[in-house]
């Protein structure tokens, strides 16, 4: 199946209209991999048919379903592992500590896909049972799409997406098999929700979050608008915060907000009057503010 | 250089799990049943064995109970690499000493993660 220039230059707008996303050049080798499953359901027979219903405006319905299709949803648990360790040492070591007078914590986990790293986040505190005991631990996903989130709220994964990334005890430890695969349990489930949002819009929670997670998300947008998101971010950290980006991913000349963690690579902060040095071990400043 | 042992009666699925561990730099070595894997281990202990479930002549649970008493510790790893996919089957190559398990279909991602949890990768 061919696809002609100008049908990707319209699904390529259609995409960045909806999602802010750039379905660049490196990208359009997969269009037609990623559509073949929707034209086989719509029963359409080509791309340059479906461009036309686009197009003509006959289905609203299907730009969407188009869009989810076009967007790259590969995630799997503990991805990358390193980062998952990074997080459990500086990060959460450094906030058990800090927050131990308010003891609840906010994390959020930007394009969270199909959920994999939401509820590999709630592994780690439902491993470590005695040191989050009393706490309250809000985790939230977000994806752009639609289907990625009502698939993150089930919490339930096929055979093959439930061994990406876990060992296998980890895995009969936290999920139960279903009929039709395995589905977290109610102790993973409990202290994470999902709710659909685009990176570019105004962050859920401004200033709330103690960790954000925004990995390979980024690299799609235009670098406009990856200032733009990374302000939105900057404005739902916490003062005291992390930002945790993907391997090989920086906010170095995309941000006057952000700077390294001269302690921890992969993990960010505010710049300013967060002093990264000074904050550490300073006082809660939520539960000083009675939160 | 690791080595691996795959063990299965399939030709297509030796194939298969050769070609991955190849590209994840490992020698690789083949046996089409528990038997001949017994030989294969006592010639050559591999740092790792793929371990099918079903298999005519000896099983892969009779070959990983008899490799367990030959008393080499926990040498080798073994990660059994099955369509036997429920809890009971998972629990039960687990006791008799297995260190991983991959469900079939899987891919390159998550048999090199197994192989990575068991140290060998």
């Amino acid at each position: 199946m061919q696809i002609s220039d100008s049908s990707s230059r319209i699904l390529a707008g259609l995409l960045e209209a909806r999602t802010g996303q750039q379905l660049t050049m490196s990208r359009r080798w997969r269009i037609e991999t990623a559509l073949s499953a929707l034209l086989r359901e719509r029963g359409i027979a080509t791309l340059d048919e479906l461009i036309t219903i686009l197009v003509m405006g006959k289905e609203p319905s299907l730009s969407q379903k188009v869009v989810e299709a076009l967007l790259n949803n590969e995630t799997y648990f503990f991805r990358d592992r390193a980062p998952f360790d990074v997080l459990q040492r500086h990060a959460l070591a450094e906030l058990a500590q800090r927050r131990a007078k308010s003891k609840r914590l906010r994390i959020w986990s930007a394009g969270c896909s199909t959920g994999q790293e939401v509820y590999s986040l709630s592994m780690l505190f439902a491993e470590e049972p005695e040191k989050w005991r009393g706490w309250t631990i809000d985790i939230l996903g977000t994806d752009v799409s639609t289907g990625c989130v009502d698939r993150a709220r089930t919490g339930s994964y096929s055979q093959f997406e439930v061994q990406r990334g876990l060992g296998i005890n980890q895995m009969i430890r936290w999920f139960e098999e279903t009929a039709d695969g395995w589905r977290a349990v109610e102790l993973l489930r409990k202290p994470v929700r999902f709710q659909v949002h685009n990176l570019l819009e105004p962050a859920p929670h401004p200033g709330d979050f103690d960790i954000v997670l925004c990995r390979n998300v980024l690299l799609y947008l235009s670098p406009e608008k990856k200032t733009l998101a990374f302000e939105r971010i900057a404005g739902a950290m916490a003062e005291d915060g992390w930002l945790m980006l993907g391997a090989g991913e920086t906010v170095i000349g995309q941000s006057s907000k952000l700077g390294s963690d001269i302690n921890a690579r992969g993990l960010y902060r505010l710049k300013g009057d967060g002093s990264r040095v000074e904050k550490r071990g300073g006082p809660d400043r939520r539960a000083a503010a009675g939160a | 250089m690791k080595s691996c042992l795959i063990v299965d009666d399939s030709k297509v699925i030796r194939k298969v799990a050769r070609h991955i561990l190849e590209t994840l730099e490992f020698e690789v070595d083949e046996a089409g049943d528990g038997q001949e894997a017994l030989t294969r281990c006592e010639a050559k202990m591999p740092d790792v064995v793929l371990l099918d479930w079903n298999m005519p002549v000896m099983s892969g649970m009779e070959f990983l109970r008899l490799l367990r008493q030959r008393g080499h510790g926990d040498q080798p790893k073994v990660v059994f690499c099955t369509t036997e996919n429920d809890m009971a089957h998972i629990r039960a190559a687990l006791e008799a000493g297995a260190d991983e398990y991959v469900m079939k279909p899987f891919d390159r991602e998550t048999l090199h993660i197994k192989l990575q949890l068991v140290g060998v990768a």
